[in-house]
């Protein structure tokens, strides 16, 4: 299964970017062999909203199926609910951890967006 | 002719003038109140029966059978309006949509249409038969501020009045000037502070990159050696008013007065302006 | 932890708002300021700012007509929502573009550039109350918000690097785009306004602004003494909104007279009854933020 998470470093050793939408980067990462793709989030600098939109394109574009983030804007929100992807809540942890708890089933999936529409 | 009236700095009196202009001239002038966020004008001119029309801009709505999720209007749309969500096909989000109608004609299948959107509304009333007032009134949350702005100033005059007085927005950035733009002339009122003055001259610099002919109107002068009129004529700047600092006038601002209220005499002086502003723009007088 | 973000805004200009965010900053601690409101910004008049690091923001873009590829066929002007294409004698040209590129992709001659546009500078300050961050928006430039939005990221960077725990933003009037990008996501909003039509008329918009985004609010009367009968109107109204109120100030000479030496107020008349109350002021505020 794909799966992404907002990265603050280009590898599993690194964490949990506490953003969604101006993270620097995605990990996608197939959990059944541990490989994973990276996916720069350039191109969000001039947005001033709907940044977490064009993030959520990007992410499902490359063929996410499932987000892990600590935070997730309604905007953004809707794209993953239309595109039938879910979204589990994690805390800006290590992301070799947040992988081991999505393989034993240990994250909770994030009922609603977290955060009241943004800019910033 | 059209006369806008400016501030770079908010809440230097900007309305408290334009307002006095126009209840002076009201039998050859109308006034537009353009400052689409907040338009203060018709708190001041009350009375009246109100005209009111609406201003839609067109949000795009997808046929979800026609759409191959090309993703051709996502990368057009610079406000992130648009969204493929993967198998589920096309999201918009309306609040974002600046109504520029590009997606639309974009879309390779025709798969968008227009869907009307309430942007903002413009009120016109005629007040004890003679003076004419137009405020355009932006939606909260919207964020076209320049098409209800255009949709105001486009609205024809129920009167027939020859000058129109355009109470403008603030600031010196794209409201400003997609109001500005439309006049011959622009009025720019500030008060004697370091605030108000820093901002004129920013106001002036936007002014004159759009080559429009501007004079000043100090709001709570000292006299015309305080601090607004010296910046002025060092820059050679012509003031055309000078508006005392009272406290009757605050306080008659503050109940809902005008100008004319606190002080009547201002009236014959205000008539006498616009008729040098007309021999200025149109090199006659008002007919 | 995220700084939480305190937004000072006014709905109605010449309020005080910028006066009293300087104010404020004086008595505020692990605070960074972010001047947001970029469209002739003031806070930096009060601060003394020396920068440190500075940038030209390209925010978006505008069209402008290639003469000698035109073929004046007049598509760009008839496609153009916003007004932009004006035609003199058969030659087309454009101002105050929109920049939302239909032109540019629609003109069969190609004749038309798409050039990124100079939005305005951001600056990162040290100023005598702090970091602050700020901008100069170019006379003429869109607002969409874009330039605001950078400035309070860049302050909220500031604010993490530094550990501080609020990020205080001075807001811009109105209720449009500028103000949404200020307001979207902050932590509480501060609304200053005075007790006149204007000031009632414009307070309630900016509430339900706020509300829209589900930001809290707290609103404070300046220049109570003006009119105490709105100043009750206003605080009623605001109660009634479910906004909470903060003492109010009265009408002092004292704002005018700090602008003229370039302090703010604690700064020019330290121990003064005023700072004084303007220091309650901010304590309560933040603690009603914290909470």
């Amino acid at each position: 299964m794909k799966i992404a998470f907002p990265a603050t470093g280009s590898d599993l050793s690194s964490f949990l970017d506490g953003r969604f939408g101006r993270a620097t980067r995605f990990l996608i990462v197939d959990s059944d062999t541990g490989s994973f793709d990276i996916l720069e989030n350039n191109g969000n600098a001039e947005a001033s909203q709907g940044a977490g939109i064009q993030s959520a394109q990007a992410v499902i574009a490359a063929g996410a199926q499932v987000l892990v983030s600590s935070h997730c804007g309604p905007k953004a929100f809707k794209v993953f609910q239309a595109a039938g992807i879910p979204i589990l809540q994690a805390q800006p942890e290590l992301l070799s951890d947040l992988l081991d708890k999505f393989r034993n089933g240990g994250l909770a999936e994030m009922n609603g967006p977290d955060k009241a529409g943004h800019a910033g | 002719m059209k006369i806008a009236v400016a501030s770079g700095k908010g809440g230097t009196g900007k309305t408290t003038f334009s307002v006095a202009l126009a209840l002076a001239n009201r039998d050859r002038a109308r006034l537009v109140d353009c400052d689409v966020e907040e338009p203060n004008a018709h708190l001041f001119l009350r009375g009246g029966e109100s005209t009111t029309t609406q201003v839609w801009a067109s949000v795009p709505e997808v046929d979800a059978s026609l759409c191959d999720s090309c993703g051709k209007c996502t990368s057009f749309c610079r406000y992130n309006a648009l969204a493929v969500a993967g198998t589920a096909g096309l999201l918009v989000f309306p609040e974002l949509c600046h109504d520029c109608g590009g997606c639309i004609l974009v879309c390779p299948n025709k798969a968008l249409s227009e869907r009307k959107v309430l942007r903002g509304t413009i009120e016109s009333r005629v007040i004890d038969g003679t003076l004419e007032l137009v405020t355009g009134r932006l939606e909260v949350g919207s964020p076209s501020a320049p098409t209800v702005i255009r949709a105001a100033i486009e609205n024809p005059s129920a009167l027939q009045r020859r000058v129109t007085i355009f109470d403008a927005p603030p600031g010196t950035a794209c409201s400003f000037a997609s109001c500005v733009h439309q006049a011959d002339h622009c009025v720019l009122v500030t008060d004697p502070t370091p605030f108000g003055l820093h901002d004129l001259d920013l106001a002036i610099e936007a002014i004159q990159g759009m080559a429009k002919p501007f004079s000043v109107v100090i709001n709570r002068s000292n006299g015309d050696d305080d601090l607004a009129s010296r910046h002025c004529r060092r820059r050679g700047i012509p003031v055309l008013m000078r508006i005392p600092e009272r406290r009757e006038i605050a306080e008659c601002y503050s109940k809902g007065g005008s100008l004319l209220d606190a002080d009547p005499s201002m009236g014959e002086r205000l008539r006498a302006l616009l008729d040098d502003l007309h021999f200025h723009v149109s090199g006659g007088p008002i007919l | 932890m995220s700084p939480k973000e305190i937004v000072v805004l006014s709905g109605k200009g010449g309020t005080g708002k910028t006066s009293l965010t300087a104010a404020f900053a004086t008595f505020a601690h692990k605070t960074v300021l972010a001047d947001c409101d970029v469209d002739a910004a003031n806070l930096h008049l009060l601060l003394t700012p020396r920068v440190t690091e500075t940038g030209t923001f390209m925010g978006g873009h505008e069209a402008s007509i290639r003469e000698a590829d035109c073929t004046s066929c007049g598509l760009c002007a008839e496609l153009c929502r916003f007004g932009s294409v004006s035609e003199i004698d058969g030659w087309f040209g454009i101002t105050n573009c929109e920049g939302c590129g239909v032109c540019v992709e629609f003109c069969p001659a190609k004749a038309i550039d798409w050039k990124p546009s100079v939005t305005g500078t951001w600056m990162v300050s040290d100023s005598i109350a702090g970091t602050m961050v700020h901008a100069r928006l170019r006379p003429g430039a869109e607002n969409s918000g874009k330039l605001a939005s950078l400035v309070r990221k860049l302050a909220r960077d500031q604010a993490q690097a530094q550990g501080a725990d609020i990020v205080l933003i001075d807001g811009p009037p109105g209720i449009g785009c500028p103000a949404i990008a200020s307001l979207t996501g902050a932590s509480a909003a501060l609304v200053v306004t005075e007790p006149t039509p204007s000031g009632l008329h414009d307070l309630d918009r900016i509430l339900d602004l706020a509300s829209h985004f589900s930001v809290p609010a707290r609103v404070l009367v300046n220049k109570w003494d003006l009119n105490p009968e709105l100043t009750e109107r206003i605080e009623t109204l605001a109660r009634g909104k479910g906004c909470s109120v903060a003492q109010r100030l009265p009408y002092a000479k004292e704002f005018t007279q700090s602008q003229m030496a370039a302090l703010p107020i604690p700064l020019r008349f330290p121990g003064s009854e005023l700072a004084g109350r303007i220091e309650e002021i901010w304590k309560e505020t933040q603690s009603w933020t914290m909470s």
